[in-house]
């Protein structure tokens, strides 16, 4: 029997005892319960992080995110617009320091594939009250099929530091409840 | 000085002048850090504390930066550079390999740390520890700690060059012992890590002096590359560290060397790849990579943990029964010396490491949990946890031991030395926990003002959030009154402290 600091002499590669056996087989088995699980999750689970995916310059998202905005704006808040995109439509949502680009008025229980941009630096989406987290990557379209499922306001709260002004950064959802909507197209959770 | 050596009287080592030198060199800078880290800690707190909101935004982000790098970065570090000193010369009875290098490999890490620190302060690198390109800093930044990268590689190689002087000048009969193969592995990872980290620096460097570009999300990738093994070179020298507290106080014994030396091996081989579940909301690569780079590579060094989990407590056990507390299931942990803060704080940093920082580690290594829990105060709760909670929790242990035995003073205020690691341990395990809490709420990290004040729409968190945030501060406030402890009962013993009677010259 020796401590940790002393030198182990002669051939230490021998048997181990039995409990400490079990435990490692105990450890392993678990490990490989998680191994398993992390696909049998992405498969099984309704919300996982990854989209389509495609490079894009910052001009070229701030510009499609214009045009997006011309098309379809209703209103304005705060100095931002708002925009009411058709069921199913391609939706613009850009970061720059500091502010999330435009308020987006969608449908509840309809899907909409949500474009997600940053035209400086790094930013982070978070949208509350629901607590749902992307990193927004410059030079990257984030492209994930979102199906609002439950109506009233939401903000988006800017949760990757940004710069002086990151804490100013908040953006808006408005959901539309069902009943205003004419066709109720699926809606899985 | 010169290659005279030493007979430790408490250990009967045999401690070479040079090697004396350089750990004492590199813990003082690692306590000024971790001072420098503390009192930040506390600002920064007090901050995120809505209640007292002390400093302005811009402060705090720049001292949020200051913080993490201090702590996480120059105070880890340097305290690892000694714990890399000690575990090659002082436990394999050696000479160090180069001296003369490895003084030069501290001055350069000092130089890089110290142009790291003006950048920070003078407000010229407000981009917190990850520095994620674009956002831009001043090029002496990431200079600064491309040198101190540097600096810390040659001391890796110096420690792999002892191990070499070691084994052909005979200092020691049979294997490394096993404290100094987990500091190895701990090296090897660094090797790794420091690999990753000139990759993205020095580009990021140029790239700063706009000599060429960075792609972010690239930038995020190699940077987590580094980030994520830094820590697991933290976990290697924290379990190490273990090891040998649990030597040092309770006579501990290595159950098996084969179980014991295999788990450090996993260590090293399921690194690098894990840091894929940094990146698991991010736009850049997809699900195949994610799942597979998050849970192959992750599981198994989890697995390692798992096995040092019960290995060095039941080690303890079977030391303590050696020694004639026998009776019952519980007379060894009993009849421990709970008043030994080498012992307390290795319990402690166990347990908040194991059940606090590993498991809500794991679950967000999930897709599912990820989506909720990135960026928000949840990880910052979990590393609180895994690294202060544990690794900085284990190296305050193993100061007690260091500062009689190296600095071969007597330990100063030993009442207030007593209590210190359940002071911290306390706080930290409340903070870490309160901290995750509040997470769970999706309370954003590093962020200034979560009442938005001036934002353009309202955003109002549960009013419990408040309630936590309370608690978090109350915990942190508890800990960085345990870190002021151990920062005045260190400081204190070793520039006004009692010389331990003077150890044979040998
Ligand atoms: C004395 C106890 C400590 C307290 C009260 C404390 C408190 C805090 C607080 C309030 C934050 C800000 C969280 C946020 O707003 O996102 C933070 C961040 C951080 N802390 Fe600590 N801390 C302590 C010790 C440490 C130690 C010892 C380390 C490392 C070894 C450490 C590493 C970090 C890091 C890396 C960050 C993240 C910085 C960032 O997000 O850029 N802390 N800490
Ligand atoms: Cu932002
Ligand atoms: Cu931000």
């Amino acid at each position: 029997m020796h401590t940790g600091l002393e030198s182990p002499t002669g051939v230490w590669w021998k048997p181990a005892h039995r409990t400490e056996k079990l435990w490692v087989a105990i450890a392993f088995g678990w490990c490989m319960v998680l191994f398993a699980m992390m696909p049998l999750w992405h498969w099984k689970g309704g919300q996982n992080p990854t989209g389509i995916r495609h490079r894009v310059t910052a001009e070229a998202f701030a510009q499609r995110t214009q045009e997006f905005i011309d098309t379809y704006q209703v209103g304005e808040e705060a100095g931002i617009p708002v925009v009411e995109p058709p069921a199913g439509s391609d939706i613009y949502l850009v970061g720059a320091m500091w502010s999330w680009r435009p308020v987006l008025r969608l449908r509840q229980g309809v899907q909409y594939t949500l474009h997600l941009s940053s035209v400086d630096v790094n930013h982070g989406f978070n949208l509350y009250p629901i607590n749902v987290n992307f990193q927004v990557v410059p030079g990257y379209d984030y492209g994930l099929r979102v199906t609002p499922t439950a109506a009233g306001e939401f903000q988006i709260v800017c949760n990757e530091f940004c710069g002086i002004g990151h804490h100013l950064m908040v953006g808006k959802v408005i959901v539309l409840p069902a009943e205003q909507t004419a066709a109720v197209t699926g809606g899985a959770p | 000085m010169s290659d005279r050596f030493r007979l430790c009287p408490t250990t009967g080592l045999k401690v070479h002048a040079q090697a004396d030198a350089l750990i004492k060199a590199n813990a003082v800078v690692a306590t000024v850090a971790l001072l420098i880290g503390g009192v930040t800690a506390v600002l920064v707190m007090l901050t995120r504390w809505q209640a007292i909101h002390l400093l302005p935004a811009d402060w705090f982000y720049r001292l949020l930066t200051v913080h993490g790098m201090n702590m996480l970065i120059f105070f880890i570090l340097f305290f690892e550079m000694a714990v890399l000193y000690f575990a090659s010369a002082v436990l394999l009875n050696s000479r160090v390999a180069a001296p003369k290098m490895a003084w030069s490999a501290f001055v350069l890490m000092v130089a890089g740390t110290g142009l790291v620190e003006w950048t920070m302060f003078t407000g010229r690198a407000d981009v917190l520890f990850t520095s994620y390109v674009p956002l831009r800093a001043h090029p002496a930044f990431y200079l600064g700690v491309i040198l101190f990268a540097v600096g810390a590689l040659v001391v890796v190689s110096i420690f792999f060059a002892t191990l070499v002087v070691a084994k052909r000048e005979k200092t020691y009969q049979g294997s490394v012992p096993l404290v100094t193969f987990g500091a190895a592995t701990a090296a090897i990872i660094a090797v790794i890590t420091l690999g990753h980290g000139a990759a993205i620096y020095i580009p990021t460097f140029l790239w700063s002096l706009n000599l060429m570009h960075v792609d972010a999300q690239v930038y995020r990738l190699v940077w987590w590359g580094l980030g994520h093994s830094s820590q697991q070179i933290n976990v290697a020298a924290m379990v190490s560290v273990w090891y040998l507290l649990g030597g040092l106080t309770v006579g501990a014994v290595v159950l098996n060397e084969k179980i014991s030396r295999s788990a450090f091996v996993l260590y090293v081989l399921f690194i690098s790849m894990a840091s894929a579940h940094h990146l698991l909301v991010d736009p850049g690569m997809g699900a195949a990579w994610k799942v597979w780079n998050t849970s192959y590579a992750m599981y198994l060094a989890v697995l390692a943990s798992m096995v040092h989990g019960f290995t060095v407590p039941a080690g303890m056990e079977l030391g303590q029964r050696l020694r004639g507390y026998t009776k019952g299931l519980f007379e060894w942990l009993r009849k421990a010396p709970w008043g030994d803060p080498g012992f307390s704080a290795l319990v402690f940093s166990v347990i908040i490491f194991g059940f606090v920082g590993g498991i809500t580690g794991v679950t967000f290594g999930t897709e599912q949990i990820n989506i909720i829990a990135h960026n928000t105060l949840r990880i910052p709760g979990h590393f609180h946890a895994t690294v202060v909670g544990g690794t900085a929790l284990a190296f305050m242990g193993v100061t007690y031991y260091v500062i009689p035995l190296i600095f071969r003073k007597r330990i100063a205020f030993w009442p207030l030395a007593r209590i210190q690691p359940y002071l911290f341990a306390g706080g930290m395990l409340v903070f870490s926990v309160a901290m995750t809490f509040a997470g769970t709420f999706g309370v954003p990290r590093r962020h200034w003002d979560i009442s938005f004040q001036q934002a353009p729409f309202e955003v109002q968190y549960a009013p419990a959030v408040d309630l936590v945030i309370g608690v978090m501060a109350v915990g942190g406030l508890v800990a960085a009154l345990g870190g002021g402890i151990y920062i005045l009962v260190t400081v204190w013993s070793v520039f006004f402290g009692q010389p331990m009677e003077k150890g044979a010259r040998a």
